[in-house]
């Protein structure tokens, strides 16, 4: 209980918050992992994932493929990246991608597929190209599960960038690292406190984003 | 003129055959019924029309003109479409819906919506629903959208895959009658299939009956159909010898009354 208490008042005292290795750098340099890693891994499977809901060909094939990345830990693939490509942060980037990509195809297959197939088909009747029924039907209907992707991916990645850290001056992870060497358990929890709030504001975030983007497919509540 | 299926088949991969050899010419501005039971392969020769299905062999022709030259999205375009039940972009509005077609093809959207509010009272349906999801309306009223949506780009043609299928029989009767007030308005080419040889009869010029695999069992006017079906497959599909076909008269009151072969009145003879 001390701990934690001693951790809320490392976090309260300003001295902390200030400078190159205060909390407010590492807090905005953990978001741009997060965001750029996210980013990065949706725009390698958003359009992969739309093109397999939309084919529904070559499901089993990345599905299998997406499984086996998932089965990677994280840190073991990081260290392998590390020893690979130096120390810095394009390492856990790179892992960290590798971490969000699956949920990030589930989402968007998963959400390309929820359209109803009979308006897709109608669509597809009336002569809209592929690319209309894409972008006119099975995006807008399945945009609430495509989010829903991200979200999940979103929240695994900023959880896990605190392995940002183990190679690179990088994020909130620093905290807990410095703090695990030092033996200072407080500034260690007061790090893990830090993730775990940021990750809580960006999943309430995306779960308004996910809201708001169910919301373009199921137009039936709200006054006509 | 009009459709031409000229010996069109089509078998699927695994060996399936769907419709074996079927040629038949729908004549232009008529309404013509393909008739049969599931597996007659009556959607599958109307999906042909529009090229959402490729015959494996025979050629449809569009005014002598042979579609599988033509570009499928554009093709499609200048042809309506009414699927059975649903269809409609549940996240767009009724009026956005109907306005589909004509804004794909470029007109600008006021415009579009604009013609789009004169087609819903063409089909029966108040203005006051153009605002409306499509969730929001009845079945009925679902498939009058699908309708105008379909004659949204004015075209020639007009497909319908079993349009009043899912709808209960007193909306089904009100929507064959406005499909006949809009047809005898515009004088499109129909060609509407269905499983219900009541409607077929009711809506169509030229009935085309079905057997299994797509052969032509009998075609003609429901008239003719119904006067001498060609064997006891026609004779049984269409109910030549069920009772409510079964016309006799009989006097009462001084009235000639038309009963069926239960006795149940039926009219009143002139």
């Amino acid at each position: 209980m001390t701990t934690f208490l001693d951790a809320l008042t490392w976090i309260a005292d300003p001295a902390n918050w200030g400078g190159a290795q205060g909390i407010s750098a590492r807090l905005l340099q953990h978001l741009a992992v997060t965001l750029v890693a996210v980013l990065a891994a949706s725009a390698l499977a958003i359009p992969l994932g739309i093109l397999i809901g939309h084919t529904r060909r070559g499901r089993g094939v990345v599905v299998a493929l997406a499984g086996a990345v998932r089965a990677i830990p994280t840190l073991g693939l990081l260290t392998l990246l590390a020893l690979l490509l130096g120390v810095g942060v394009e390492a856990p980037l790179l892992a960290l991608v590798a971490l969000a990509v699956p949920s990030v195809l589930a989402g968007a297959y998963a959400g390309i597929e929820s359209a109803e197939p009979a308006a897709v088909d109608a669509a597809r009747a009336m002569g809209m190209s592929e690319l209309q029924i894409v972008r006119n039907v099975e995006l807008p209907l399945g945009a609430g599960v495509l989010v829903g992707g991200l979200r999940a991916a979103t929240l695994q990645v900023v959880a896990t960038a605190t392995l940002a850290a183990y190679t690179s001056d990088t994020g909130l992870g620093r905290y807990l690292f410095i703090g695990l060497k030092a033996r200072d358990y407080p500034q260690m929890l007061a790090g893990a406190i830090l993730v775990a709030v940021l990750a809580l504001l960006l999943d309430r975030l995306l779960a308004t984003a996910q809201d708001r983007a169910s919301r373009l497919a199921h137009s039936t509540e709200g006054t006509p | 003129m009009g459709i031409e299926f000229r010996n069109v088949g089509k078998t699927y991969r695994d060996g399936t055959v769907a419709v074996a050899d079927f040629s038949h010419v729908v004549a232009s501005h008529r309404i013509a019924a393909l008739v049969g039971s599931s597996g007659s392969g009556k959607t599958t020769l109307l999906r042909m029309v529009n090229r959402m299905i490729d015959p494996s062999n025979g050629t449809v022709l569009i005014d002598d003109e042979d579609i599988q030259g033509l570009d499928k999205v554009r093709l499609r375009r200048r042809i309506g479409y009414v699927p059975q039940a649903g269809g409609l972009l549940p996240h767009r509005t009724v009026v956005d819906n109907v306005a589909t077609v004509p804004v794909l093809n470029g007109t600008s959207r006021a415009t579009a919506r604009g013609n789009a509010l004169d087609l819903l009272t063409l089909v029966g349906l108040d203005a006051s629903l153009a605002s409306r999801y499509p969730a929001q309306l009845s079945g009925g009223q679902q498939q009058r959208v699908a309708v105008a949506r379909a004659l949204a780009a004015d075209p020639n043609i007009l497909l319908m895959d079993e349009p009043f299928g899912a709808v209960d029989p007193i909306v089904r009767r009100e929507l064959q009658d406005q499909l006949l007030r809009v047809q005898a308005e515009l004088g499109k080419t129909i060609v509407i299939v269905t499983h219900d040889v009541d409607e077929a009869f009711r809506l169509a010029d030229d009935v085309v009956v079905l057997r299994t695999g797509g052969v032509v069992a009998q075609s003609g006017t429901p008239q003719s159909i119904l006067a001498s079906p060609a064997d006891a497959f026609v004779r049984d599909f269409v109910g030549a010898d069920r009772p409510e076909r079964t016309l006799t008269t009989t006097e009462v009151d001084g009235q000639r009354l038309v009963v069926d072969a239960d006795g149940r009145p039926v009219g009143i003879l002139r």
